[in-house]
C-alpha cells in the first residue's frame, strides 16, 4: 500500500512554486565547477575537435612514454672546488660562534654550517648571559635565504653600483658640511661598542651628524626610570635563579622582556627536588608564558596594576595602603608583602609596566628590600631608544634642519605609530639613505637603499649587560650584492680598513685587555668583570613619593588596549619567514594572524564570538578598534581565557606589506595605535560584520579533568607525601585484581639492555612553553610549511607540538576533583552537564603546556597496523619510519594514541603550488642534507633525532672511545635552554637521563595504554602554598 | 696515435717503415753526441740522472721551465751568460738560501724571478755528486730503448692485424668457391639425370602440418601457454628488478682520468685523493688543488718503461693522450705553465656522477672505511686495474644486506664496543658479531 505523504525537504519545495528548487532539480552544482586552466575557457574548449578517444590515447601515450623514460637514471654531475678550503669537508659540518642582536634578539648562538651553507642555529653553552637562542633566533637561518631580500643598492626602486651610492652620499654630505643642516642616523639598539666607536668617529668628522637610537618596540618608560634613579640609560637586570618570592606586574620575563633570556635562571630555581622552589606572582592583562607558568596568576587591567604596585610601594614602606579608587586589591596586597617579608631580601618585583613612575617605584622596592636578584651595577643594554629624541628628530625634520637621514635597520613608516607624520617629513629632508634587508616601507619611500647583509653575513659585536660581551662574525659570504650598514659608514667617514679591522682594533684597544682575540672570536663571547658607576639622586625620596602618589591616583580605564609581542613573531622585523608564521603561539595556538584577545565577559558584553565550523577550523567575529583618531578595521578576535576584564591584547609584529610575499601579509598593524609608544591605551571596540577564518592548531582547551595527562601537584604534596599520591600509577584490570597497567603486557619485551638505548624526560617545571624547541626541530628535520589554509584543515606538520591546557576550575586538581565527583547523568553534578561545563577553561585558568612528539612507544600501536612495515623499531629505542617504504595508508595515525604522526598530503617542495621555502633554491639551502627531505603520501614523523644519535655513535666509534653522558641530543633536548628536555641513554646507569627514569616525578603519557613510551614526563609541580 | 686505419695498408706500411728507420738513425747521432758530451765534463751523466730524479725533477725539467729553471746545459749557460763558475753552482746547491742572504747579485735574481720560492738546501750532495748531475744536464743519456721499443711495437701491431684479415679473407673466399662448385656439381647431376629420363619425384606429405596439429592438441598449447607465461613473468620481473641499477655504468668523463695509472701502476692510496671517505659521509671528488699537488712537476705522461701495451694502444691510450689530459687539467685550475702561476680562470671540472645513491639511503664512507676497515675495493671494484672507472657494484639494498649479514665486525681494539661485545656475544654466544646482529638491519640506521 502506498502512502500519498509528500515528503518535502525545505519550505520552498512544499509551496513548490520556486525557481530555486527547479534549477537544483536540474543542475547538481548551482556555480561552475571551478576547473582550471583548459577548461576554464569555454570557448576553446567548444572549437577543439578533440574526441574522448583522443584524450585516452593520449593519456596512454604519455603514461607509457612517463614509464619508459622513469627507466633510465638522469645524469648527475659532480663539481668539485677548483681549490678546497682547508676548513671545509663535504659531509662534516662546521660550527661557529656568532651574536645576533636585530634590535629585538640578543643572543650568542652557534651556527652550523655545511659545505658552507648555515643551516641551523645552536644555543652557545659558554655565554653566561643571553646564549640561548629563542623561536626567533632559530628561524632567523631561514631569513638568511629569504627570496625577497633586497639583492643589491638602489636609488629611487632602481638598482645603482654601491660606487654611485658612495659618490653620492660623499657629495651629500660635503655639501652638508657647511650648511646648518644636520645629517642624522637613526638605528635600533645596537648595544655594540664597535658601532659606538664609529657613531664617535663619524661625529668627529662631521660636525652636524647626530645619532640616535630608535626602538620598534621600546622600553622607554625603564630606561628613563633608570636613568632618574641612577643617572645611566640603562635596564636593571634581575637573576631569578636568586628569588624566592617573585611578583612580576606585567612583565612577561618569560617571553621577551627586556630582551628575553630570564627563563633559564627562572627554571633553575623551580626544581622541586631542590627541596625549595620560588613562589611566582603574576599580575597581568593579557595571557602570557609568564602568568602561564606562574603559581598564582591575577588578571588585572593596566591601571589597577598601577593603583596595586603603589600600594605595594607603601605597605612595604609601612605607609597607610588601603583605601583609595580600588580597595579590592588590598587582601592581595597584604598576601605580597606579607609573603616579600617572610624572604626579605631573597624576594624580586618587576615591572613591565609602560609608566615611568611605576619602573621607578619598582626600582625603589626591589632597593628598599634589597633584593639579591636585583642588579644595578651590571645593567643591561638590551634596549636604548628614546621616545623624547624621536619626537626632537620628527620636529627637525619637520622644520627642514635635517638635510641628509640614514636609517639602520629601522622601519619606522611600518612600526611607528607617527608614520604618516615621518612619512611627510621625510619628503621635507630629500635626501634617505636606508640600510634594509627586504623592501620594506621605509626603504620604499627613501631615495637609496644600501642593501643591508643578514647578520650570519656580517662582523659585528654587542654588550647586552655590562662585562658581557659578544662577537658576531660572518658564516658564509654575502649572498648578493650587500653590505653591513656599518661598511657603509666606514667607507663614508673617509676610513678605508674593513668593518672586522674596526671590530678587532676596538676589541684589543678597549676590551680585551690583552686576551686573545682568537679564543674571543671562537667563543664568541667574552665576560670581564665591569661594574657601570651609578649617580644617585639627591631628591630620591621626594621623587618615590610623588611617584607612587601619581602611581595610586592613576586614573580608571575601563576599556584597555594592552599592546605585547607575541612570541613567534617579536616585533615583525622577521615577518617574511614562513617557520615564524606557521609557528602555534603559545598561549592560543594560532598561527599565520594576529587578533583581538578578549575576556569572556567583554565578549558576552560586545556580542563578540568564537565558532567551530565543520572543517575542524576556528572562526571568529571581526571588531573595530578606535583609539584616539586612529581606526582599525576587521581585527579578528579570540576570547581568551585568563584576559583581565575590561583590557583588550593585540599583538605587534603583523600587517606587514611592503616587500613581504603575499603568503605573509597576515594580520593588522598594531604599531598603529601605540601611541606614545605606550603598550596601554584606551579603545573602543565594536564588533563588526563577518567572521575571520583562524588557523588553529588546537581546538581542545581543556584537559576535561583527565589529570593523567598533565600530572600536577603543590610543593606540600609533593614534600610531605608519598608519590604515589600525586603520581599515581595508572591500574588495570587483571584477572579482576587491579594490577599497575605497566605491569600488564600483550607483547613480548624487546631485549633493550644491550648498546644504546634512548630516552627522553620532559620536565613540565621547566618547561615555559617558548617554543625554542618547535622551530628548533623545524630546521632539523626538513619539515615543511603548508600554509595557513592547510593549517586550518588540520594538516601541520610540526613533528613535536606544544599542547597547551586551561583548566576548567581554579585549578586543574579542582577539575579532577570535579570529575570523580559527578555522579548519574543529571542533575547539578550529573556527567552530561558536568562535562559540558569542563569543557570551558575558567575565566582565570591555570595553564600548562606539554611538549609532544613521537613517543617511540615500545609497544608502537603504529607498527603493529602498517601493511608494508614501513615503521619498525629499533633496539635503541626509536621508532623508525622509512619514508621509501611508506605508501600512506595511514592507519599508523589512526592508531596513534599520542596524534603525532603526520602526513603529506602534498608534494610540499619544488611544487608551485606552495610558496615557502622549499619551493625556491635559495630557500633549500638551508635544508639539512643529514634528512630526506619527504615526498607526497609519505607519512612522517620525529625520528628522536636518529641522524644525530647516529653521527654521535660514529664519532665514538671513529675515535675509539666510549660514549660520555651529555654527548647525545636531540634538536629539541640542545634547543632548551631551561633544561626542560633531556635525552640520553638509559642503559648507561650513570647518565642524567637513568636518574631523571628514576625519580619519583616521572609518569608516561597514557600510561594505561600500555605503550610503554621511551619519552617519559616529570610531573609540573606549582608551589601555590607556601611549603 | 690510433691504429684503427687497416685499410690502405700499403701506405702505411711504408710510413712505419720510414719512421723506423728515421728513427734508429736519429738515435744513433744522439748516442754519438752524448758519449762526447760526457767525456769533456769528467762527471757521470748515468749517476747524474738518478741523482737528479731523486733530488731535483720535483722542482726542475731539463728543457723546460717548473717550479724553477730549466737546467739543459746550465752550467755551459750560467758561465757564458753571466759568468759564473762551478764553485758558485756548487755553493748555491748546497745553501741557496745562504748566498741570497749574503746578497749575490744573481742568487737574488733568480729568487725573484720565481715567486721567491726558496730552493730546497742540498748539504748532502757532494761536488762529485754535482758534477754528476751537471754532467747529466749537460747531456742526458739516452733512454732510447723503451722508444725504440714501442715503435716496433706499435708495427708489430699493425703487421699482425693485418695477416688476420688476410688469412681470413682467403679462407672465405676458398668457401664460397666450395659452395659455388657444389652448386654446379647438383645442377650438372640434376640435368643427367634429366637427360637420362629418371623422374625425381618430390613426395608430399598427406598428414596435417606439424603446426595445425599443435593448435588442435589442447594440453600441449595450455602447457605452451602456461611456459610462455611463466617465462615472460620470469623476464618480466628479470628487467623490472634491474631498473635503476647502474651496474657496470661507465660514463665518459670530461677528462679521461685513468685509476689504473694512479692508483694501479703509481700505487697512490685511495685516501689521498678522496681524503674525507676517512672522517665523512662523502669520499669526495678531489679538489683540483689535489691534482695539483703532483701534476705541477708531472705535465706529461711517460707510460710505463716498456711502452704503452697493446691494449692501451688499440685504445688510442698513446703518451700524447695521456699528456692532452694533464692540458685539459692545467686548463680547468687554470695553471700556466709557462709562467708556472695559476691564472686565476678557473673552470671547475664537471664529472658524471658514477655511483648515484638515492637521497633516501644514507651511506657513511667513514663509518665503512674508518671504523670497519672495508677495503675500498670491497664494493668499488679493482679500482686499480680501471681505466675507465665504473659501477662495481649493483648497490642495491639486497647487496648492503648481505655483506651486512655476512660481515663480521671489527670489535677488537676499539673501546666503544667493549661492553657491547660483551654483552652481545653472551647474547648469541658467538665471538664474533656479524654487522645485523650489531643492529645494522635495523631500517632507519640506513632511512631517515
Amino acid at each position: 500500500m502506498s502512502s500519498n505523504k509528500k515528503y518535502w525537504r525545505s519550505d520552498f519545495e512544499l509551496n513548490g512554486d520556486s525557481k530555486v528548487i527547479e534549477s537544483l532539480g536540474k543542475d547538481e552544482f548551482t556555480e561552475d565547477l571551478p576547473v582550471v586552466g583548459f577548461y576554464e575557457d569555454k570557448n576553446e574548449l567548444d572549437s577543439s575537435n578533440a574526441s574522448r578517444r583522443d584524450f585516452l590515447k593520449w593519456v596512454g601515450f604519455s603514461t607509457a612514454a612517463a614509464t619508459v623514460a622513469a627507466c633510465e637514471g638522469p645524469i648527475k654531475k659532480s663539481v668539485p672546488y677548483v681549490v678546497q678550503p682547508d676548513e671545509i669537508v663535504p659531509g662534516v659540518a662546521n660550527y661557529y660562534a656568532t651574536s645576533i642582536a636585530n634590535g629585538y634578539d640578543f643572543a650568542s648562538v652557534l651556527v652550523k654550517t655545511r659545505e658552507g651553507r648555515p643551516i641551523k642555529v645552536e644555543n652557545n653553552d659558554s655565554a653566561k648571559v643571553l646564549g640561548g637562542a629563542n623561536a626567533r633566533v632559530q628561524a632567523s637561518v631561514l631569513s638568511l635565504y629569504d627570496k625577497n631580500r633586497i639583492q643589491g643598492p638602489m636609488a629611487n626602486g632602481a638598482p645603482i653600483e654601491w660606487d654611485n651610492l658612495d659618490t653620492a652620499v660623499a657629495a651629500r654630505l660635503n655639501a652638508l658640511a657647511d650648511s646648518d643642516q644636520k645629517v642624522v642616523l637613526v638605528s635600533h639598539t645596537k648595544s655594540s661598542p664597535s658601532y659606538n666607536r664609529l657613531v664617535a668617529l663619524f661625529a668627529e668628522k662631521y660636525d652636524n651628524f647626530e645619532h640616535l637610537v630608535y626602538d620598534a618596540i621600546s622600553s622607554d618608560s625603564s630606561l628613563s626610570a633608570f636613568e632618574q634613579r641612577y643617572g645611566v640609560r640603562a635596564l636593571a637586570d634581575y637573576d631569578f635563579s636568586k628569588a624566592d618570592v617573585i611578583i612580576s606586574f606585567d612583565a612577561d620575563f618569560l617571553g621577551d622582556w627586556q630582551g628575553g633570556g630570564y627563563s633559564k635562571g627562572y627554571t633553575a630555581h623551580r626544581k622541586p627536588e631542590n627541596g625549595t622552589m620560588s613562589h611566582h606572582i603574576q599580575l597581568e592583562s593579557n595571557m602570557t608564558l609568564s602568568g602561564s607558568n606562574a603559581d598564582k596568576r591575577i588578571p588585572l587591567s593596566q591601571h589597577q596594576q598601577k593603583i596595586t604596585l603603589a600600594k605595594l610601594y607603601n605597605t612595604l614602606k609601612g605607609q597607610d595602603a588601603s583605601g583609595g579608587s580600588d580597595a579590592s586589591m588590598d587582601a592581595y596586597v597584604s598576601a605580597m608583602a606579607s609573603k616579600i617579608k617572610a624572604v626579605g631580601t631573597k624576594a624580586v618585583v618587576v615591572c613591565g609596566l609602560d609608566d615611568q613612575m611605576a619602573q621607578y617605584i619598582t626600582l625603589a622596592i626591589n632597593e628598599m628590600i634589597q633584593s639579591e636578584a636585583f642588579d644595578t651595577n651590571k645593567p643591561r643594554y638590551t634596549a636604548q631608544g628614546s621616545l623624547q629624541k624621536w619626537n626632537a628628530l620628527l620636529d627637525d625634520m619637520e622644520a627642514s634642519r635635517v638635510g641628509m637621514l640614514l636609517l639602520d635597520g629601522v622601519n619606522p613608516l611600518y612600526n611607528s605609530p607617527d608614520a604618516d607624520r615621518f612619512q611627510s617629513a621625510m619628503s621635507k629632508v630629500g635626501f634617505t639613505v636606508s640600510s634594509a634587508f627586504l623592501n620594506n616601507e621605509t626603504a620604499n619611500a627613501s631615495t637609496f637603499v644600501a642593501a643591508a647583509s643578514h647578520f650570519m653575513e656580517s662582523w659585528g659585536d654587542m654588550q647586552v649587560k655590562a662585562g658581557f660581551y659578544g662577537l658576531t662574525q660572518p658564516v658564509i659570504r654575502e649572498l648578493f650584492d650587500t653590505r653591513q650598514f656599518e661598511a657603509c659608514l666606514l667607507k663614508w667617514a673617509g676610513v678605508e680598513e674593513s668593518y672586522y679591522d674596526f671590530v678587532r682594533q676596538t676589541w684589543e684597544t678597549s676590551i680585551l685587555e690583552g686576551s686573545s682575540w682568537n679564543k674571543a672570536l671562537q667563543d664568541g663571547v667574552y665576560v670581564r668583570d665591569e661594574n657601570v658607576s651609578l649617580s644617585r639622586s639627591v631628591t630620591e625620596a621626594d621623587q618615590e613619593l610623588s611617584a607612587a602618589r601619581s602611581l595610586s591616583n592613576t586614573r580608571v580605564n575601563d576599556s584597555e588596549l594592552v599592546l605585547y609581542a607575541k612570541t613567534g613573531m617579536g616585533d615583525g622585523s622577521q615577518a617574511n619567514n614562513p617557520w615564524l608564521q606557521e609557528f602555534p603561539d603559545p598561549i592560543t595556538r594560532t598561527s599565520w594572524d594576529n587578533y583581538l584577545t578578549v575576556s569572556k565577559t567583554d565578549a558576552e558584553k560586545l556580542g563578540l564570538v568564537n565558532e567551530y565550523v565543520a572543517n575542524g577550523g576556528l572562526d571568529g567575529s571581526y571588531a573595530k578598534l578606535t583609539v584616539g583618531e586612529q581606526v582599525l578595521e576587521n581585527v579578528p578576535v579570540i576570547v581568551q581565557p585568563g584576559q583581565a576584564v575590561g583590557t583588550f591584547g593585540l599583538a605587534f609584529g603583523y600587517g606587514r606589506k611592503s616587500g613581504i610575499q603575499t603568503e605573509m601579509q597576515t594580520g593588522v598593524n598594531a604599531f598603529k595605535l601605540y601611541l606614545n609608544n605606550s603598550k596601554s591605551q584606551q579603545v573602543k571596540v565594536e564588533k563588526m560584520s563577518g567572521m575571520h577564518e583562524f588557523a588553529c592548531v588546537q581546538l581542545q582547551r581543556t584537559l576535561m579533568g583527565r589529570g593523567d595527562i598533565i600530572k600536577e601537584t603543590d610543593m606540600n604534596s609533593y614534600l610531605h607525601e608519598d608519590a604515589a599520591v600525586w603520581n599515581k600509577i595508572p591500574q588495570v584490570s587483571l584477572d579482576h585484581q587491579e594490577v599497575p597497567a605497566s605491569s600488564v603486557d600483550l607483547w613480548d619485551s624487546f631485549d633493550r639492555s644491550v648498546g644504546h638505548h634512548f630516552n627522553m624526560s620532559i620536565d613540565l617545571n621547566a618547561c615555559t612553553g617558548c617554543g625554542a624547541c618547535v622551530i628548533a626541530c623545524h630546521a632539523e628535520n626538513n619539515v615543511p610549511v603548508v600554509g595557513k589554509r592547510e593549517i586550518r584543515v588540520s594538516r601541520d606538520m610540526h613533528w613535536l607540538r606544544i599542547d597547551r591546557y586551561y583548566s576548567s576550575e581554579e585549578s586543574f586538581e579542582a577539575d579532577n576533583e570535579k570529575k570523580e565527583d559527578l555522579d548519574g547523568l543529571f542533575g547539578s553534578n550529573g556527567s552530561l552537564g558536568g562535562f559540558g561545563e569542563l569543557e570551558n577553561p575558567s575565566n582565570n585558568p591555570q595553564v600548562a603546556f606539554q611538549p609532544v612528539m613521537c613517543q617511540h612507544c615500545n609497544h608502537a600501536p603504529c607498527e603493529t597496523v602498517c601493511p608494508v612495515a614501513a615503521t619498525s623499531h629499533s633496539r635503541q629505542g626509536q621508532n623508525h619510519m622509512a619514508y621509501n617504504r611508506c605508501i600512506g595508508t595511514r592507519y599508523c595515525a589512526n592508531n596513534c594514541p599520542y596524534k603525532v604522526r603526520r602526513f603529506n598530503w602534498f608534494l610540499y617542495n619544488q611544487n608551485d603550488e606552495f610558496d615557502f621555502n622549499m619551493n625556491n633554491d635559495l630557500g633549500r639551502m638551508v635544508l639539512n642534507p643529514d634528512v630526506n627531505v619527504r615526498s607526497r603520501g609519505v607519512m612522517e614523523k620525529c625520528s628522536m633525532c636518529i641522524q644525530r644519535t647516529q653521527k654521535t655513535i660514529l664519532d665514538a666509534k671513529r675515535d675509539g672511545r666510549a660514549i660520555k653522558d651529555g654527548e647525545f641530543n636531540t634538536a629539541c633536548s640542545a634547543a632548551c635552554d631551561n633544561g626542560a628536555i633531556v635525552f640520553g641513554d638509559v642503559n648507561d646507569h650513570e647518565s642524567e637521563i637513568a636518574h631523571l627514569k628514576e625519580n619519583n616525578r616521572m609518569y608516561h603519557l597514557l600510561e594505561h595504554v600500555g605503550t610503554q613510551p621511551n619519552v617519559f614526563y616529570q610531573v609540573k609541580v606549582r608551589n601555590t602554598e607556601e611549603a | 696515435m690510433r691504429t684503427n686505419s687497416n685499410q690502405n695498408l700499403p701506405v702505411l706500411n711504408h710510413i712505419f717503415k720510414t719512421a723506423l728507420v728515421f728513427l734508429v738513425f736519429t738515435f744513433a747521432a744522439f748516442a754519438q753526441d752524448t758519449a762526447e758530451a760526457s767525456a769533456d765534463l769528467g762527471g757521470d751523466p748515468t749517476a747524474g740522472k738518478q741523482l737528479f730524479n731523486q733530488n731535483c725533477a720535483a722542482c726542475h725539467a731539463l728543457n723546460r721551465k717548473m717550479t724553477g729553471p730549466a737546467l739543459a746545459n746550465v752550467e755551459t749557460r750560467l758561465s757564458e751568460d753571466e759568468g759564473l763558475d762551478k764553485e758558485w753552482l756548487y755553493a748555491w746547491i748546497k745553501n741557496s738560501a745562504g748566498m741570497i742572504a749574503s746578497g749575490d747579485a744573481y742568487a737574488n735574481k733568480i729568487y725573484n724571478e720565481y715567486n721567491k720560492a726558496a730552493m730546497t738546501a742540498f748539504p748532502t750532495l757532494s761536488n762529485a755528486d754535482i758534477d754528476n748531475i751537471l754532467a747529466y744536464t749537460a747531456a742526458p743519456p739516452p733512454a732510447p730503448v723503451a722508444a725504440a721499443a714501442a715503435t716496433e711495437a706499435q708495427v708489430v701491431v699493425a703487421e699482425s692485424g693485418i695477416a688476420d684479415e688476410l688469412i681470413l679473407a682467403i679462407l672465405a673466399l676458398v668457401l664460397a668457391v666450395l659452395v659455388i662448385m657444389l652448386f654446379t656439381v647438383q645442377r650438372t647431376l640434376k640435368r643427367f639425370a634429366q637427360l637420362s629420363g629418371v623422374e625425381i619425384k618430390e613426395e608430399k606429405p598427406a598428414r596435417t602440418p606439424i603446426w595445425k596439429a599443435f593448435i588442435q592438441n589442447q594440453f600441449l598449447m595450455f602447457v605452451s601457454v602456461v611456459v610462455l607465461l611463466l617465462m615472460s613473468a620470469y623476464y618480466a620481473y628479470a628487467y623490472m628488478m634491474q631498473v635503476g641499477i647502474d651496474q657496470g655504468y661507465a660514463p665518459v668523463q670530461p677528462i679521461h682520468y685513468s685509476h689504473k695509472i694512479h692508483a694501479g701502476d703509481n700505487k697512490i692510496e685511495c685516501t689521498y685523493c678522496h681524503s674525507s671517505a676517512r672522517v665523512s659521509k662523502h669520499s669526495g671528488i678531489p679538489s683540483l688543488n689535489v691534482c695539483m699537488n703532483c701534476h705541477k712537476s708531472i705535465y706529461e705522461y711517460k707510460g710505463n718503461p716498456e711502452g704503452p701495451s697493446k691494449e692501451d694502444l688499440a685504445n688510442g691510450y698513446t703518451n700524447e693522450f695521456y699528456t692532452n689530459e694533464i692540458k685539459k687539467l692545467y686548463k680547468a685550475v687554470g695553471w700556466d705553465e709557462e709562467t708556472q702561476s695559476y691564472t686565476g680562470e678557473a673552470q671547475p671540472v664537471e664529472w658524471v656522477r658514477i655511483h648515484n645513491l638515492p637521497d633516501f639511503a644514507y651511506f657513511n664512507h667513514s663509518q665503512h672505511y674508518s671504523v670497519a676497515g672495508v677495503e675500498c675495493q670491497t664494493c668499488h671494484g679493482p679500482v686499480e686495474e680501471m681505466e675507465i672507472m665504473y659501477q662495481y657494484s649493483p648497490l642495491t639494498m639486497g647487496w648492503c644486506i648481505n655483506c651486512h649479514r655476512e660481515t663480521n665486525v671489527a670489535l677488537t681494539d676499539n673501546p666503544y664496543y667493549e661492553k657491547i661485545h660483551e654483552a652481545l656475544s653472551k647474547k648469541y654466544g658467538v665471538e664474533e658479531l656479524t654487522a645485523a646482529q650489531m643492529g645494522g638491519l635495523e631500517c632507519g640506521k640506513c632511512h631517515y
